[in-house]
């Protein structure tokens, strides 16, 4: 994208102040999307942004510009722009010399976006709001997105380090109300990875849309959810968010640097049931949350945090680990050339254990199953974490029973952990997206079927 | 800067036979500060500008952006909406705005101290921001971050259709995280203060605020769950009325989203309650002369004494709905087309003061925050069930402080419930403006 000759003056005249590091983050990203709603294509939109970030490391201050502009003059005007922020004194002239680093694995896609003509991506929609109506006369309406997006990088350092990535991203969404005595319900469903158009070789889009419309139509006899502590069973695969806030972010280094996470200081100890070993893996096939270099050029990672209950290691980005001396473990990301990294989630997953997922609910007298979680949040200084249902049932007797309406549960990130006193044998992950300070990145959450003896679920009716 | 009006008719100029087109091009300047353990922590400031082109030809429409003002991008932007246009269903409602005489209100939503502010004083605000905090209190034990934002913007909307807006903005903000506590507890609480110039924010106001959002949480516990009535802090019931706002959409009634379809002249709330969406009013944070397809803002009444007076429109779903904008496009910048949406949403504030209120629930719950209103507000359903920390409301005064609870109950029910609205009103970020709200009949779920 910007040849290297280019990048070493930028770099060497952003050092010129006296500034320690720097680093030239390029990026051209183009994406296409299309909605259909109410019966019809409603729009098809098409976006590119193309810029790129500098930032300039003095001590503990980090100075940051962007711009549009990727000319030598532009990129020039802003390593200035960052370099003055960063407030260097003196310092005198360095000179940078670029090497190619190593990166992971790339993910591998075979039909870039760009390749395939609109018509066969609006087609895709109509195919599934026809198999989304065929799901009930109660289907009232059907929203299906389609977006794809080709993210291209190119970062550059003063340490030398030069690095690429070619970043293609696909997700399809269907989201349905059904309407019935009680009112309106909602179901919802999204196959996202990290490939090109080839994604629909392996997703039945109508699979999609029935998953969603079933959700919808089983809520309208739906129950009102509990209200107190109950055993929550969550089906594999319902989400994963439940680690992504119970420790996920407390696990981040910068929260753990500002000593504003209850984990702080607890590497070694036991943190979580023996049960638990929780990975974040930028590495893992084509997931949603995988890439081959991170947003500061470092290649991805698969980082154990908690092995059998105790926690082993932190998530870090370059300006984090710095501080402490060590190495990054792959985790800076951002969310664009106009952001400045920091320490985010690839994708996290809890391995999978011995039991038989029918058996933990046949198991459990009372209580309530899970089978897809919306999102959650979480506040890191206190663990307390709240996570959404979006399809529950309740569990009687060892049962699954009736449908229960959307509620949030709420807990205590080291205390739930401490609770699961199941894990089954299966084993799936899926696709969100993680906000964090005001940038979205796209994330994977992985886990198998698992009961935690006793979660608040945030309901009306008495427990 | 670029003469941001003349690019937008120039794209508007190059609509070819039978065409509409619309041009929205925005600029924007940002700066941000953190400060950390009184040093800058990272300071960044950045212009962006951009493009979004809507293309209507054939009863079809297409979107295409670009964040880039370059000749070659404006002309590639206009031919990928254009391309995009002709894959969408036909639809004789589709269509761009057209002036339809109303005149936009005088709104002076720039102040040039703020483009005038040197760098220096905008990180020293942030850095006396964290020491008063610090200060504040001998249990403050840490301030996650201060920081200092402020952002100056340019809009240049023009269409075939005879639309021509420009509009210009200033805001800034401080705001705060402060942790309170000990080796066996923390707790945290964030203090903000807002406004169009530097003179406009209130350090005290946001130091205080955080320190006291902290220090009152510590030694919370997990409450026994029951049903009660809650009182919502001023910025709860900002967030609480943005989730609301969907549901006034013309729109999401059309395609049947909406709990209140059918409810038009009916009384949906309790007889308190008059909420207004009202962009001319300078005071709201989300002021503006035009939406965001051109046409002058102006008031609209959602709820008038409980009963259900107005859905919102824009030009399409108007159309649709055989009735006519009520200037109420929204967009989220130039990376996207225009949606139904509220701007500066406000209940119409009571006689009484935040104290009035409590003695008026007598014995409740006071919700300092919420989280998790993505995951458990379903604005479709109306269910609603969010994580909750406050304090305990005993004989009109508070009492306890709470934590590891949710409430719930329905967006139809909460406001039918409404017991009481203070007189407190106080805008805040985003679209809504904040007052003290008594809501009678919430599941508190917690041990």
């Amino acid at each position: 994208m910007i040849h290297n000759d280019v990048l070493e003056r930028v770099l060497g005249g952003a050092l010129r102040t006296g500034g320690e590091f720097a680093e030239v983050f390029v990026e051209d990203r183009r994406s296409t999307s299309a909605s259909l709603d109410d019966g019809r294509v409603e729009e098809l939109g098409s976006g590119r942004d193309r810029g790129a970030g500098i930032r300039v490391v003095v001590g503990d201050t980090t100075g940051f510009a962007h711009t549009a502009d990727l000319t030598e003059r532009g990129l020039t005007e802003a390593a200035a722009a960052a370099s003055a922020a960063a407030r260097g004194g003196g310092g005198g002239v360095r000179t940078v010399a670029l090497a190619p680093a190593g990166s992971a694995p790339a993910p591998s896609f075979r039909i870039p976006p760009e390749d395939v003509a609109k018509a066969r991506k609006v087609e895709l929609l109509q195919r599934a709001d026809e198999a989304a109506r065929g799901a009930g006369s109660a289907i009232k309406q059907v929203t299906v997105g389609y977006g794809d997006s080709r993210r291209r990088i190119q970062v550059a350092n003063s340490d030398g380090l030069l690095a690429e990535d070619d970043q293609v991203r696909t997700r399809f969404s269907v989201h349905c109300v059904a309407t019935g005595d009680t009112g309106m319900q909602t179901g919802y469903e999204t196959a996202a990875f990290t490939v090109g158009f080839e994604l629909f070789d392996r997703v039945q889009i109508e699979d999609v849309a029935l998953t969603a419309a079933r959700r919808a139509l089983a809520k309208l006899s739906a129950r009102p959810a509990p209200s107190g502590v109950v055993p929550v069973v969550l089906k594999g695969g319902s989400g994963g968010i439940l680690f992504h806030e119970a420790c996920g972010h407390g696990l981040e280094a910068d929260h753990i640097i500002k000593d504003s996470s209850v984990y702080c200081g607890r590497v070694g100890d036991r943190v979580a049931s023996p049960l638990v070993t929780l990975v974040d893996d930028g590495t893992v096939g084509d997931q949603w949350g995988t890439f081959a270099v991170d947003d500061e050029g470092h290649p991805a990672r698969r980082n154990v945090l908690i092995e059998d209950g105790v926690l082993t290691d932190y998530m870090w980005d370059w300006l984090r680990a710095r501080k402490e001396g060590r190495d990054t473990s792959g985790n800076g990301r951002r969310q664009s050339y106009q952001h400045l990294p920091m320490v985010r989630m690839t994708n996290t997953y809890l391995l999978a254990g011995r039991d038989d997922p029918e058996e933990i609910v046949r198991q459990t007298p009372q209580g309530i199953y899970v089978a897809q979680l919306g999102g959650g949040q979480v506040n890191t200084a206190t663990g307390d974490f709240v996570f959404g249902m979006t399809e529950a049932y309740l569990i009687e007797n060892g049962e699954i029973t009736d449908p229960i309406r959307d509620a949030n549960l709420i807990g205590n990130g080291p205390d739930v952990l401490g609770r699961i006193d199941a894990l089954a044998d299966d084993f799936a992950m899926t696709p969100g997206t993680c906000g964090k300070d005001g940038q979205a990145v796209p994330v994977g959450c992985g886990q198998p079927t698992l009961r935690v003896t006793g979660v608040t679920v945030g309901g009306t009716a008495g427990a | 800067m670029r003469d941001l009006a003349e690019l937008a008719r120039r794209i508007v100029g190059w609509a070819g036979d039978g065409e509409q087109v619309e041009a929205y091009v925005a600029w924007s300047r940002d700066t941000s500060v953190r400060v950390y353990g009184g040093d800058i922590e990272s300071l960044s400031s950045a212009e962006s500008e951009g493009v979004g082109v809507r293309v209507v030809a054939d009863n079809r429409q297409g979107f295409a952006y670009a964040g880039s003002l370059d000749d070659d991008v404006l002309a590639e932007t206009l031919a990928e909406a254009r391309d995009n246009a002709s894959f969408a269903t036909p639809d004789e409602a589709v269509g761009l705005a057209a002036p339809d005489g109303v005149e936009p209100a005088s709104l002076d939503l720039w102040r040039d101290e703020l483009a005038a502010m040197a760098t220096d004083d905008k990180v020293s605000m942030a850095l006396e921001l964290e020491r008063r905090v610090r200060a504040g209190d001998g249990r403050i034990r840490q301030v996650e971050s201060s920081n200092y934002g402020d952002g100056m913007g340019h809009v240049a909307l023009a269409s075939t259709t005879g639309v021509e807006a420009t509009y210009r903005r200033t805001g800034c903000f401080l705001s705060v995280h402060a942790l309170a506590g000990d080796a066996d507890q923390t707790q945290s609480g964030s203090g903000y203060s807002v406004g169009r110039a530097p003179d406009d924010l209130d350090l005290d106001e946001a130091a205080e605020e955080a320190v006291d959002r902290a220090v009152r949480l510590l030694g919370a516990t997990k409450p026994r769950s029951a049903r009660l009535p809650v009182v919502f802090d001023r910025r709860v019931t900002s967030t609480l009325l943005g989730v609301l706002s969907g549901t006034f959409s013309g729109e999401a009634v059309l395609k049947g989203r909406s709990l209140f379809a059918d409810r038009l002249g009916q009384s949906v709330a309790a007889p308190s309650v008059t909420l207004v969406d009202d962009p001319t009013d300078a005071d709201a944070y989300g002021a503006s002369p035009y939406d965001a397809e051109g046409l002058a803002c102006r008031r609209n009444a959602l709820i008038e004494d409980g009963v259900l007076s107005r859905f919102l429109y824009d030009t399409y779903s108007a159309r649709r709905s055989s009735t006519s904008s009520t200037a109420s496009a929204v967009r989220a910048g130039f990376k996207s087309g225009p949606g139904v949406g509220c701007r500066a949403l406000t209940l119409t504030p009571g006689a009484g003061s935040f104290d009035d209120v409590l003695r008026t629930v007598g014995d409740g719950l006071l919700v300092q925050s919420i989280t998790g209103v993505h995951s458990g507000v379903n604005p479709v359903s109306g269910d609603f069930s969010v994580g909750a920390e406050g304090l305990m409301i005993r004989h009109g005064q508070v009492a306890e402080p709470i934590r590891e609870a949710t409430i719930a109950s329905t967006l139809q029910r909460m406001l039918l419930e409404v017991i009481a609205i203070g007189g407190d009103l106080e805008w805040l970020p985003g679209i809504a403006a904040g007052v003290t709200l008594a809501v009678d009949g919430m599941s508190l779920s917690g041990a």
